[in-house]
C-alpha cells in the first residue's frame, strides 16, 4: 500500500502546529527583534488553560461540542494574560538594554514557568490527560485522519485568515507594521507602539493557545515540559520561513513538518542510510533542511520583511 | 548584519538550554535526631519528578517502609534505619551527582536505585570507589552486571553493585516466546528509544523472535522527546506487521501505542517492564486493551510472601502506589538491613570501622525469604530468582497472564 498520501498528511499536521506556534516567535521578532524563548511556555500555558476549563469550571461529562470553544477561549486567555504580563514585567524593563539582556531573561522565565507550572498545577508532575474528541477516525481514501486532528485542520487555515486579515486592512495591523519598519518613526506619525507591542505579544499568545489545544486534541495529554521542545521547533520553523514574516511562519512550519516526516518514513530506505533514518535522527534531517535553506537564503523562505536596522 | 549573528547566538543558547531542562528540586529526606544508638542511612536514587515519578515513587515509599519495618521490629540491635531520598529525574548526570553525594554522607550504608539502566551506569564506579553496596531493584540491562561482552564472555563489573531485578537477557527471549508460541504473532515491528534499556531489550527480543522462526518486518527508533509518532505509525500499518514490540518505557510507550491504534493497524504493542506502569494505560487510551508487557517476577499481589507487604504498605499511608517495582524495592532495602545486621553481629553489636566494605561482603551472601521471593545474589550481583510475568491490559487495567521463566 502506498504510503505516502498519510504521510503527507501526518507532516501537514505536525507542520500546522509548527506554524501556529511560530507565528509568536516570528511577530515579536519582527516588531521588537526579540527572540522570545518563554513562547513555547506560552503554548504550554495555554494548553494548562484549556484543561482548567475542562477540568474545574465545566460541570462533569460535559459534551465537547459544547466545552471545546470554551476550553479554546480559557487557553487563549491564560496564554494571553501570561504572555502580556511577561511582556510588561519582564522585557518593557530591558527594552533599552542590550539585546542580550532581554533574551536571556527570555530564557529564565521559560524555565521560570515551566517550573511554576510544575509546582503548583494539580497534578502536573506527571502527563495529564486532555479531553478527547469522540468518534472514530475518518478514512478519506487511504488516508486515515484523526477526529481530534479535525480540529486543527480547520483552526489552522481560520486562524492564518485572520491574522492576515488582521494585519492587512485594521488600523492596529497597519500600525504593526509601521512599528515593524521604524518604530522611531511609527511613534513620530503618532502610533502608540508601547500598545503596539503589547498587541503583537497577545496575539502571538493566542495562536500559540489554538495550536495547544490541537495539541492536546491530538496527542491527549498535556505536561509541564510540552512547550520546550516544540518551541524550539516553531522557532525553527519561523527562521526557515523568514523570521519576521507571518506568512514565513506558516510555511516554514509546515516544511519543517513534512521534512520530519519525511525523513522519518524514507530516510532509511536509501540504500546505506539505514542506520541514519527512522524518527529519532528526523530532527537532523530537519536541521540539515534548515542549514541548506540559509545556506542559499539566509532571508528565509521567504524572507525578512522588516527592514534590517543595525 | 548583527540580527543574524544574534540568531545564531540564539541557536548555541537554545542548545544550552537544552541542556538545563534536567535542573528541578530534589527533597532529600528528614534526618531525625539521634536518640541513642547508632542511625545508618539507607540511599535512595530514582526519578521522584518527571515522566517517570510513578515508578520512582514506589521506589522511595517502598524502601521507607523497609527502614520503618526494621525500626518498628528493632531487627538490628541499636541500629536505627533512616532514609535519604534524591531525585535523579532519570538523568544520568543528575544519577552521578547524587552517587557523590551520597557517599560524602558517612551515615549512608547502602543505597537502593536507581531505575534507569543509564542512568546505573554513571553511578556504579562512584558507589565501587567508596565501597558502597548499591542494589537497584529496576534496572534490566544485562551488561551493568556482566559486561559489555555478556553474550559471549561474562564479566563481574563491580563487586558494589547488585541487583533484585531480572535482565533483559531473560526478560527479551521471554517476550519473544510468549509472542510467537501464545499469542501467535510471527511478524513483528520492533522499536526503541536508544536509550540502554530500550535498546538492549529491543535487541534481546529480536534476536530471540527470528531464532524461533518470527520475522522482523521492520525497526525504527523514536526520539524520546517528541510525542508526535504518527509517521511511525503510518510505517507500522503498511508494513504488515501483527504485532509491535517497543524498547522503552511508558511516557513514550503510550502516546506510540495510541497512535499506532488510530493510524488504524489494530494490533498489540508489546513491550517490558519499563512500560508496566498504569500509566501506559492511561496515556495509551481505551485502545490499548490487549497490549502485553514483561514484568520481573511474579505479581507482587499474587505472593504469599508479599500480602505482609502490600497490607503493610496501605497501613503506612503512602500517597503513591507502590508500582511495578515496590516489592522489588523493598527486598533490596531488606538485603542492605541485613547486611547491616550481620556487619554489626560479626563486631560485637557496633558497627565496624569500615563498615561499608563489610556490609557490601554481606549482602552478596545474604539469603532471605522476601517479598518476591528467595533473595539472593549470584556471582555477578544478578538476583537469583529469575522469574517474569507477562501482563495484559484489560479493562484499564494490567491483568495477569503468564509467570514463567526464560530457560533457552
Amino acid at each position: 500500500m502506498n504510503e505516502l498520501p498519510q504521510q503527507l498528511v501526518n507532516g501537514l499536521l505536525l507542520g500546522s502546529m509548527y506554524g501556529l506556534v511560530a507565528i509568536g516567535y516570528t511577530m515579536v521578532y519582527g516588531i521588537v527583534q526579540l527572540i522570545n524563548f518563554a513562547h513555547g511556555e506560552i503554548f504550554m500555558i495555554g494548553g494548562f488553560g484549556a484543561l482548567t476549563v475542562y477540568l474545574y469550571v465545566l460541570p462533569d461529562g460535559t459534551s465537547m461540542w459544547v466545552a471545546l470553544p470554551l476550553m479554546l477561549v480559557g487557553a487563549v486567555i491564560a496564554a494571553v494574560l501570561v504572555a502580556v504580563g511577561a511582556e510588561r514585567f519582564a522585557y518593557r524593563p530591558l527594552r533599552t538594554a542590550p539585546r542580550l539582556a532581554p533574551l536571556i531573561t527570555a530564557i529564565g522565565l521559560s524555565l521560570a514557568l515551566q517550573q511554576a507550572v510544575w509546582a503548583w498545577y494539580p497534578g502536573a508532575k506527571e502527563s495529564i490527560n486532555f479531553p478527547e474528541i469522540a468518534g472514530g477516525p475518518f478514512e478519506i481514501g487511504s488516508v486515515t485522519i484523526q477526529t481530534g486532528d479535525v480540529f486543527l485542520i480547520v483552526a489552522a487555515p481560520i486562524s492564518m485568515a485572520i491574522l492576515a486579515y488582521f494585519v492587512m486592512k485594521t488600523r492596529t495591523g497597519r500600525g504593526m507594521q509601521a512599528t515593524a519598519q521604524d518604530p522611531d518613526t511609527a511613534k513620530l506619525m503618532g502610533i502608540n507602539t508601547d500598545r503596539i507591542i503589547v498587541v503583537a505579544f497577545a496575539l502571538g499568545a493566542a495562536f500559540a493557545a489554538v495550536g495547544a489545544v490541537a495539541y492536546g486534541l491530538k496527542y491527549g495529554q498535556v505536561q509541564f515540559r510540552m512547550g520546550f521542545i516544540l518551541g524550539l521547533k516553531a522557532f525553527t520553523a519561523a527562521v526557515l520561513g523568514g523570521i519576521g514574516n507571518i506568512y514565513g511562519a506558516m510555511i516554514g512550519g509546515l516544511v519543517l513538518g513534512l521534512a520530519e516526516t519525511m525523513a522519518t518514513a524514507y530516510i532509511a530506505d536509501i540504500p546505506g542510510f539505514d542506520q541514519l533514518g527512522g524518527q529519532s535522527w528526523a530532527n537532523v534531517w530537519a536541521f540539515v533542511l534548515l542549514i541548506l535553506v540559509l545556506l542559499f537564503r539566509p532571508q528565509g523562505l521567504l524572507g525578512e520583511r522588516v527592514a534590517d536596522r543595525a | 548584519m548583527r540580527q543574524r549573528s544574534l540568531i545564531a547566538i540564539t541557536a548555541a543558547l537554545a542548545a544550552g538550554a537544552l541542556t538545563l531542562t534536567a535542573c528541578g528540586s530534589r527533597d532529600s529526606g528528614d534526618k531525625g535526631s539521634d536518640s541513642g544508638g547508632t542511625t545508618v542511612v539507607i540511599g535512595v536514587d530514582a526519578p521522584l519528578t518527571g515522566d517517570l515519578s510513578a515508578l520512582g515513587l514506589g521506589i522511595k515509599n517502598s524502601v521507607d517502609l523497609a527502614a520503618k519495618t526494621a525500626n518498628k521490629k528493632n531487627y538490628v540491635d541499636g541500629v536505627k534505619f533512616e532514609i535519604k531520598a534524591l531525585d535523579d529525574q532519570a538523568q544520568p548526570s543528575s544519577g552521578q551527582q547524587n552517587a557523590s553525594t551520597l557517599v560524602a554522607d558517612k551515615d549512608v550504608l547502602g543505597v537502593v536505585g536507581p531505575l534507569n539502566s543509564s542512568v546505573a551506569e554513571s553511578m556504579q564506579k562512584v558507589f565501587d570507589d567508596a565501597k558502597l553496596v548499591q542494589i537497584s531493584p529496576a534496572n534490566t540491562g544485562p551488561a551493568l552486571t556482566q559486561g559489555a561482552n555478556w553474550q559471549t564472555k561474562k564479566e563481574r563489573q563491580y563487586k558494589s553493585y547488585f541487583r533484585t531485578a531480572t535482565t533483559d537477557a531473560i526478560q527479551g527471549p521471554f517476550a519473544a516466546q510468549y509472542v510467537f508460541n501464545d499469542a501467535k504473532k510471527k511478524k513483528v515491528f520492533v522499536i526503541d528509544d536508544k536509550k540502554t534499556y530500550g535498546a538492549g531489550l529491543a535487541s534481546t527480543f529480536t534476536a530471540e523472535f527470528k531464532k524461533i522462526g518470527g520475522q522482523v518486518v521492520g525497526t525504527d527508533h523514536i526520539d524520546p522527546d517528541t510525542k508526535d509518532f504518527s509517521a511511525v505509525a503510518t510505517k507500522v500499518k503498511n508494513s504488515g506487521a501483527d504485532v509491535v514490540y517497543y524498547g522503552g518505557e511508558y511516557p513514550q510507550a503510550g502516546p506510540l501505542s495510541k497512535q499506532i491504534k488510530a493510524s488504524g493497524a489494530k494490533i498489540p504493542v508489546v513491550g517490558g517492564d519499563g512500560i508496566y506502569d498504569p500509566t501506559f494505560i492511561k496515556l495509551a487510551g481505551a485502545n490499548s486493551a490487549g497490549d502485553l508487557a514483561t514484568s520481573v517476577g511474579a505479581p507482587v499481589e499474587t505472593l504469599a510472601s508479599a500480602k505482609q507487604f502490600v497490607a503493610d504498605y496501605k497501613a503506612g499511608g503512602y500517597k503513591e502506589e507502590y508500582a511495578a517495582y515496590g516489592g522489588y524495592s523493598y527486598d533490596a532495602a531488606w538485603a542492605i538491613i541485613e547486611g547491616v545486621k550481620k556487619a554489626v553481629e560479626d563486631n560485637d553489636g557496633k558497627l565496624p570501622d569500615d563498615a561499608r566494605a563489610k556490609v557490601t561482603a554481606a549482602v552478596q551472601n545474604v539469603s532471605f525469604d522476601g517479598v518476591t521471593g528467595k533473595v539472593s545474589f549470584d556471582e555477578f550481583g544478578d538476583a537469583t530468582n529469575k522469574q517474569l510475568t507477562v501482563y495484559a491490559v484489560e479493562n484499564g487495567a494490567w491483568k495477569a497472564v503468564k509467570s514463567g521463566t526464560f530457560t533457552g
